[in-house]
């Protein structure tokens, strides 16, 4: 197989550089298909950079990204979304004045083509209310699908979130901390809905509670200070002493 | 079902109206809320602060007296003109300030509407200090008189009608929808795939496009296009009227330029004639302060709260 097949994302000597401050440095992170993959490190080791960057929404200093062979470097934020590669937001990404199936239609409208078809009634949109329904009952949502979102709980909205983002179908989903600021509970809930959704698709996560890192993630790279510490599955990852050391700090 | 009954009884009052009210000042007084609406369609919907929409409603004034009085198009061609003009100078002036957030939008908007506005005083066409005069107010759909106050009344009125049935359609659409969408979390409208910018463009055309049916308008009512309708006083009224009649509510900016125009109208004839830009000034300050949901805002909250 060559390297095109078996990793949907590939960036080289990633940069990134704040003031003659870098944040990420010379990164080189492949992202098998079909994995779910966790960017871990202490805080301020340059993940929600790293995811910035992937998503566009941060442009590099240096180095290239690649998704599905196809360098994107060069693209803009919507358009990487349009190539199926759909990220998430470290504080929940919903649309607060909006009902939760408004929140997934949102999603569905843009392959309808009428987005900018000012003078069409609301009600055209209703041939999507199935899907958005669909979608909502599979994040077990149905009860909420009238509610105004602004007023939902902290871990529905991010489960409005996954399913908003479901519903442009991504190739590659990448998660920036699913499951902060939330009780046990609602941890558990969005542990097994991302591990639901990962089928037949690729997941880059950001995350801190090592916990759903041992139980989700099919691969593990350690940042530390902007650049890759190391590379593996848990077992390998956790035992390595250099990642305790990064965390804990040097063992007296 | 309510807002249904609530705009019939208000297209049934302005049906009767002018049998009790002087028809011109009802004329103003609707000119100055489609304007109004138009411009809520880009502040309160867009979520962009304009503050040269004065270009759109005066350039657009000029170009409809100018193609009625000298190239004797019929009135409502004259109309439709001056509603195209000011889109496509809408098109021009988003392309310069739409990738610009918050105050910078507003500078940059500001200070386009000041070149037009130097354009236009300097320009031979629009008679400068004196204004574009004269502008015949011609025959509606080739019969109706227009010179006759009543006639030309129901025609503002289904102007009026029209542009405002736009701007509701607009909201409620699927591209409402989006704007919506982009206002509430930005952000998130881009990562789902969306080109905001390009969106606000279009909101920001559509406003400009409507403010531009009411500047024409009002230069068929009057016979005459001036300086006030581009000079940026007006930018900040529309600002004031959208404000206090309920930002990002359909009906809002239409009872606050009624609001408005009402005051200056009335205190202009008495004795606080000198202390119309004060008392405005009051009531803006106030608004701000203690009502910031606007007149018709208000009204919905306090409803929500009874029922």
């Amino acid at each position: 197989m060559n390297d095109t097949a078996k990793y949907i994302l590939e960036t080289e000597s990633l940069t990134k550089e704040f003031k003659g401050f870098t944040a990420v440095d010379d990164v080189n992170l492949k992202v098998k298909r079909h994995d779910i993959h966790a960017l871990i490190g202490p805080n301020g080791a340059g993940k929600t950079t790293v995811f910035n960057l992937l998503t566009k929404f941060l442009v590099p200093t240096r180095g290239t990204i690649k998704v599905n062979g196809t360098d994107i470097t060069a693209s803009k934020p919507a358009e990487i979304s349009r190539m199926g590669v759909i990220r998430s937001f470290q504080i929940s990404a919903v649309f607060p004045h909006m009902t939760a199936r408004e929140n997934v239609r949102v999603a569905l409208q843009r392959k309808l083509g009428t987005s900018f078809h000012f003078w069409k009634p609301l009600s055209s949109l209703n041939v999507l209310n199935e899907r958005a329904d669909e979608l909502l009952h599979m994040v077990g949502l149905e009860r909420f699908t009238d509610s105004v979102v602004g007023d939902m709980p902290y871990g529905r909205k991010r489960a409005l979130e996954i399913a908003t983002t479901l519903a442009l179908e991504p190739e590659l989903m990448l998660l920036d901390e699913p499951t902060q600021g939330m009780g046990r509970e609602d941890v558990e809930r969005i542990t097994q809905l991302i591990r639901k959704v990962s089928k037949d698709r690729t997941i880059l996560m950001v995350e801190h509670n090592l916990g759903v890192v041992s139980t989700l993630c099919d691969r593990i790279t350690v940042l530390q200070r902007g650049a890759i510490l190391t590379e593996g599955n848990y077992d390998e990852v956790s035992s390595d002493p250099r990642v305790k050391e990064a965390y804990m700090g040097k063992a007296a | 079902m309510n807002t249904k009954v609530g705009y019939g009884i208000a297209l049934a009052l302005l049906l009767v109206a002018p049998f009790m009210i002087y028809p011109v000042f009802l004329m103003k007084l609707l000119c100055f809320a489609l304007f109004a609406c138009a411009f809520n369609l880009i502040l309160g919907y867009g979520g962009l602060l304009s503050f040269g929409h004065a270009a759109f409603f005066g350039g657009a004034a000029y170009i409809t007296g100018h193609v009625i009085k000298v190239w004797g198009l019929p009135t409502e061609l004259g109309l439709l003109v001056g509603a195209g003009s000011a889109a496509a100078l809408g098109y021009l002036i988003g392309m310069l300030a739409i990738r610009r957030q918050g105050i910078y939008f507003a500078m940059i908007t500001l200070a386009l509407a000041q070149m037009v506005y130097f354009i236009f005083i300097s320009a031979d066409f629009t008679g400068g200090e004196n204004g574009l005069q004269g502008v015949p107010r011609g025959y509606a759909l080739g019969i109706f008189d227009l010179q006759d106050n009543l006639t030309m009344y129901y025609f503002v009125l289904a102007v009026f009608v029209i542009g405002f049935l736009i701007i509701a359609r607009a909201v409620y659409s699927p591209f409402g929808q989006i704007l919506g969408a982009i206002r509430d979390n930005e952000d998130r409208a881009t990562s789902l795939g969306y080109d905001v910018d390009r969106y606000k463009h279009l909101a920001f055309v559509l406003s400009a496009a409507l403010a531009g049916l009411a500047g024409s308008t009002k230069t068929v009512v009057f016979q005459l296009a001036s300086l006030t309708d581009v000079h940026w006083h007006t930018s900040g009224e529309v600002v004031l009227m959208t404000l206090l009649g309920g930002l990002g509510t359909i009906a809002g900016p239409a009872v606050g330029a009624g609001v408005i125009v009402t005051l200056q109208n009335y205190l202009a004839s008495g004795p606080l004639g000198a202390w119309v830009p004060v008392v405005l000034g009051t009531i803006f300050v106030v608004c701000v302060l203690a009502f910031r949901r606007g007149i018709i805002g208000e009204l919905h909250a306090m409803l929500k709260k009874s029922f």
